[in-house]
Formats: structure tokens, C-alpha cells, sequence
């Protein structure tokens, strides 16, 4: 069979203007990256981390006391107010619950996505999916009330204890001080298990893609030099998914630092730093002293990121 | 990943190759000899020792594998420790024994770097430094010269070979790769689709390959049919002729037509169509080249016809 020889080196463009400029971003692919990258910068550079700007330096503005009116002078006052007993309590009971939260998090979310990872193909990995992500989907606020109504006193898991005449476990808990309450709806517990339960997705996914990343025959490899499966885990497996842990984490982390919702509606009545930042720039109007406590959890992660770093928690990326 | 009737015996201080092409079943076995799968009918025994439930890290045998499977968090020096990390060796203790284990792959002084900061033939003696620093009673070698370079896997197959005989051990090879199975291994099993076609040494398995599988594959035997064997033996059978024991002439012999012609570099491989079949044959590049068309006699030895009188393999 013969095949046409063609007769021109180039083919004559047939699109007009349209094939013209595609040509010449052809050409001048520079300027194609910057045409395509300036929108999003933008966004992320006057929407985003302009608004967080805005924010730092309202931080450094102070309230007068007898008006009520923002002063626009430079000054660290507000930051001092930030460490006296009644604020400075907030913030301890939130990163305490934040790091509670992060390390139960990533006890349950590591065996899952260790599963997901190894050993579960085909069918099994979209039920993993579909069990991991489902509760993203359903809105926030009903899965905590759904939550309220399951650790009330009159809910389904005091009638399940009952059933089981277990309730004397769950009163010795509620009888221990600071986790413990009337019931497990307006109790720190209770705070915890809804905060767990609603972060899970974010601390599995990242883990899951980490393990995903490593590949068999070091497990292998690892298991052929002696290593028994503990000593793999040790070794191998958790320093090769800690970026995966740090990432998790930090999200983890950082969503229970600046939530205001969860700790409304379930937990004692005492503030977490989400709700102080919604009390001062609302009723109170105090807009510096809740820009400075938002700066909080960004300084938190700040040094937590800084340690994860020097601890070589991102040498494996 | 099946394999079926494999019955290998593999002498101490042997260097045994396990050939053959993908999915044929050398990996399998090499894998059920590391204790990575477990045989569903059979055993394996290590040094006499029947090692059926005995996990892969209880086995004193240790593997090099394919990608080299380089721990990337760990420096190299770490990687080549690792095994005495684990058998909870002191710090100082390890270090030393990882660096005479460098040194003896001629990597002295790469011990800081990332396994990711190596080429791949560095990173070759690397997962063989971490594999020998146990001390195995048999190191499995799974293709470890697969992903290296045509010149550099030829200067790796001459230093593994010198390592084995200086160190005395045994070393089960797998390879897909004829030539470098027939030219480090003291023995080769040749695989087929999951059966153990041949075991012998390499000049044997070349010079008389049991099937018409093993003639094709290790070294592209021409395969002369059973008629035409008939004819020149009286015995039907097929029979393997090496293309280099084929000459090509123009006075005695059996007539053919020259199809084609390859310039192959150290020879030309012709091709010539004979009445009864097609053979190729290696000529020298000093001897004169026949033309394309051209009609010679080709001729041979009697004694380089090889029989396959039992052939198993023409399936």
C-alpha cells in the first residue's frame, strides 16, 4: 500500500486567530505559565493570605476600655491579654484537646489505613472509600447534633450500657474530674469522642496515601534482613508514613484549634479558642483581642510544623 | 506465579542460576526459598532443614532484590547496617562491619549519602552489602542486574562472580537473561511455564538442550523438525543445531537459498532456506558473506546434531 508523501513541511494552519495564538503561547511558554498561574495567585495572594494579613495587624491594634473603640496604634497589649488566667486557660484547654484529639486520631486512623493500604484491593478499597468519605458528605452540623443525641443522658449509648448493665462503668467515668460530667453529652469526654469522630477522614487519608507510597518489597526486604513484623512497623513503615502522620495531624490539629461549633453543643460550657475569637468580635467587639487570639493556633502549628521538621519528619518526601 | 513438580537440589558453595523467561516461575521459587510464599504442596529444606513455617526473619538466608528495595529514609551506611541494627548490634559495632562491607563492595566512603543520591549500579552493591552483612548461609539474587546497563552488567557479572568464590557462599541467581545465566552460574535450571525444564551445567544445557523449549531459549538453537532428522539419523525426533557448527559453502552439503542477513557486530547471522527447513547460522565477519538470494550448500558435523529424543518441552 502507498502511502502520500507529504508536500509542505508545515501544515497550513486552518483555525485563524484561535490557531494562531495557540501557536504563539506555543512558542513563548512562559507566558502561557503566567497566564495560567495568575488567577489562582492572585486569589491566594490578595484573597487569602491578604485577609490573614489584615487580620495579624488588627492583632496589634487595642481596645479602649471606657469607649469600646478600637485605638489604631501599634501596641502588644492585646498579646498580653492573651496570658491572663481566664484567656490563657482557653487556649491551654484547646491545644490540650487538639493534641488529645491528634494523637487518638492517629491510633485509630493508622490501622484503617494501614488496611486500606495492604490488603484491601477492588471492592474492598471503594468500601473503604466510600465508609471513609461518606460521613464528609453529610453536613457537619447534623452529624454533631446527631452526636448530642447519642451521648445524652437519655441516648442510645446510656440505654445500650443499661442493656449490657455496664452503666457503672460509664458513671465511674463521668465521676472522674475534668473528662468526666452530668453525662457524656456536656463532658469533655464527649467533646473529644464528637471532635474524633469528625476529623477521622483527615487523619486516615493522608496516612493511607503515605503507606500506599511504600512499596511491598521493603517490607520484604526488611523481613528478609530479620526484622520481625514489630520491628518492621519501628523501623521501616512509621518513618516512612510520617510525613502522611504529620500531614493528617495537621489537620487534625489545626480543625479542633479553631472549631466553635463542636464545643457548643457538646461539652461543658467552658470556652475553646474558636468560640472566645466568635464571643470578642461579635457581642463584645473586641476585634483585636479576637485577631489575637486566631494568630494563636497559626503560631501553635507554626512551632509544631518547626519541630516536626527538626525531628526529621519530612525526610522521607 | 504457579509452579508445579520443581525438584531443585542446590549444593553448598554453588553458584545456581534459575533461568528463564517471565512468569515462567523462577521468581516463585527463588521467593519460596526466601520465605516470602508458602508452598501450598512441598517444602523447602535449607542446609537440611525443612523450612516450612519458618518466617522469612528466622531464615539465615538473605535476599537482593530486583529494585534493590533501598530503604530511602536510611543513608547508605544505615541500609548496609540494618540487618545488625536489628540483631541489636551496638552503634560503633555496626558502623564498622557496614563500612568493611562498603569497602568490599568498593563503596568505601558513600556511607552519609541517600540511597537517592546513587546511580543504579551503586545502589546495586549497596542491597548486596545490606544482604551479605548477616552473613547468609545462601544469598538469592532476584535479577539484580536487570535495571543496570549493557557495560556496566557485564562488569557487575564478573565482580559477583569473584565475590562468590572469595566468600565461599552459595548463591541462587535469577535471571531472564541467557547469556548471563551461561556465563556466571556453575549450574542453570532452565524454567517453563512453572515446570523445571532442565538442570546441568551451562556448557551442557548449550550443547545439549533436553527440549526444543531449552534449545530456543538458551542461545537461539535452530530447531531441524523430526522428518528431516528422520532422514539424516534414521531416528525421529527433533534435534538442536547450534548456528555456529552450520558452514556455509559452495562445494558439498545440502542446497539452500540465502533468505536474509544480519550484521550482528563480532558475526553475521544468515539465514538460509533449505528445502526441509529454515536455519540460521553465525558466520565470523573475516569469512566472505553470501548475498541475499544467493544459492550455497550449508553443511555441519554429525556429531553437532543433537538429538531431543525425550523432548518435553513441545508443548
Amino acid at each position: 500500500m502507498a502511502i502520500a508523501k507529504p508536500t509542505e513541511a508545515t501544515r497550513v494552519a486552518k483555525t485563524g486567530w484561535l490557531g494562531r495564538l495557540s501557536d504563539q503561547l506555543w512558542r513563548s511558554p512562559r507566558l502561557l505559565l503566567v497566564l495560567l498561574l495568575l488567577p489562582p495567585i492572585a486569589w491566594l495572594g490578595i484573597v487569602y493570605l491578604g485577609s490573614l494579613f489584615a487580620l495579624l495587624i488588627q492583632s496589634f491594634f487595642s481596645i479602649d476600655e471606657f469607649s469600646g473603640l478600637i485605638n489604631y496604634k501599634f501596641t502588644l497589649k492585646t498579646y498580653g491579654e492573651l496570658f491572663i488566667p481566664a484567656n490563657f486557660d482557653i487556649i491551654v484547654r484547646t491545644a490540650s484537646m487538639a493534641a488529645i484529639v491528634t494523637l487518638a486520631a492517629i491510633a485509630i486512623a493508622f490501622p484503617i489505613a494501614f488496611f486500606a493500604a495492604r490488603y484491601a484491593k477492588g471492592r474492598w478499597k471503594a468500601i473503604f472509600y466510600l465508609g471513609v468519605m461518606l460521613p464528609l458528605w453529610s453536613s457537619y452540623l447534623v452529624k454533631v447534633y446527631a452526636w448530642k443525641l447519642i451521648l445524652a443522658k437519655e441516648g442510645i449509648l446510656n440505654w445500650g450500657l443499661e442493656t449490657l448493665h455496664l452503666s457503672w462503668l460509664l458513671d465511674a467515668w463521668l465521676s472522674l474530674s475534668v473528662i468526666g460530667g452530668n453525662s457524656l453529652s456536656v463532658s469533655y469526654t464527649g467533646t473529644f469522642l464528637v471532635f474524633l469522630y469528625v476529623w477521622l477522614p483527615f487523619m486516615i487519608l493522608p496516612i493511607q496515601a503515605a503507606l500506599e507510597r511504600v512499596p511491598g518489597n521493603y517490607l520484604e526486604a526488611s523481613s528478609d534482613l530479620g526484622a520481625r513484623p514489630m520491628q518492621t512497623l519501628r523501623t521501616i513503615i512509621l518513618p516512612l508514613a510520617l510525613p502522611g502522620i504529620i500531614a493528617g495531624s495537621i489537620f487534625t490539629f489545626s480543625l479542633t484549634l479553631g472549631d466553635y461549633i463542636i464545643p457548643q453543643i457538646i461539652g461543658s460550657s467552658r470556652l475553646f479558642i474558636g468560640q472566645a475569637v466568635y464571643a470578642h468580635q461579635g457581642t463584645a467587639g473586641n476585634i483585636p483581642l479576637a485577631a489575637a487570639f486566631s494568630v494563636v493556633p497559626v503560631i501553635i502549628m507554626g512551632f509544631y510544623l518547626w519541630g516536626a521538621k527538626r525531628q526529621g519528619a519530612f525526610d522521607a518526601l | 506465579m504457579a509452579i508445579d513438580q520443581v525438584n531443585l537440589d542446590i549444593q553448598p558453595g554453588e553458584f545456581f542460576a534459575m533461568l528463564g523467561p517471565s512468569g515462567s516461575g523462577k521468581t516463585t521459587c527463588l521467593r519460596l526459598i526466601a520465605g516470602f510464599e508458602k508452598p501450598t504442596f512441598g517444602s523447602v529444606h535449607i542446609f537440611g532443614e525443612r523450612s516450612d513455617g519458618v518466617p522469612p526473619y528466622r531464615r539465615n538466608v538473605n535476599t537482593v532484590f530486583q529494585d534493590y528495595a533501598l530503604f530511602p529514609h536510611l543513608s547508605v551506611l544505615d541500609n548496609v547496617a540494618y540487618g545488625l541494627m536489628i540483631a541489636g548490634e551496638e552503634k560503633s559495632t555496626r558502623s564498622k562491619a557496614a563500612d568493611e562491607m562498603l569497602e568490599l563492595v568498593s563503596l568505601g566512603g558513600f556511607g552519609h549519602r541517600k540511597p537517592s543520591q546513587l546511580s543504579g549500579g551503586q545502589r546495586q552493591r549497596v542491597a548486596l552489602a545490606r544482604a551479605l552483612i548477616n552473613k547468609p548461609k545462601v544469598l538469592l539474587l532476584d535479577e539484580p542486574l536487570g535495571a543496570l546497563d549493557l557495560k556496566l552488567r557485564e562488569e557487575m557479572q564478573e565482580e559477583l562472580k569473584l565475590l562468590q568464590r572469595r566468600l565461599g557462599l552459595t548463591f541462587v541467581f535469577v535471571t531472564h537473561d541467557q547469556s548471563e545465566a551461561l556465563s556466571m552460574a556453575d549450574r542453570v535450571a532452565v524454567f517453563n511455564e512453572g515446570r523445571v525444564m532442565q538442570v546441568d551445567t551451562p556448557e551442557s544445557i548449550y550443547k545439549y538442550p533436553n527440549s526444543t523449549f531449552v534449545a530456543n531459549f538458551v542461545g537461539a538453537s535452530n530447531i531441524v523438525p523430526a522428518e528431516f532428522v528422520s532422514a539424516l539419523t534414521g531416528k525421529a525426533c527433533p534435534a538442536s543445531l547450534r548456528p555456529e557448527f552450520i558452514q556455509i559453502g559452495y562445494g558439498d552439503g545440502y542446497s539452500a537459498t540465502v533468505a536474509d542477513i544480519n550484521f550482528m557486530g563480532a558475526a553475521r547471522r544468515v539465514t538460509v532456506d533449505l528445502e526441509e527447513c529454515r536455519l540460521r547460522v553465525l558466520l565470523g565477519v573475516d569469512q566472505e558473506a553470501p548475498r541475499i538470494g544467493d544459492q550455497v550448500k550449508v553443511s555441519w558435523a554429525p556429531e553437532n546434531l543433537h538429538l531431543m529424543e525425550q523432548n518435553s518441552g513441545n508443548r
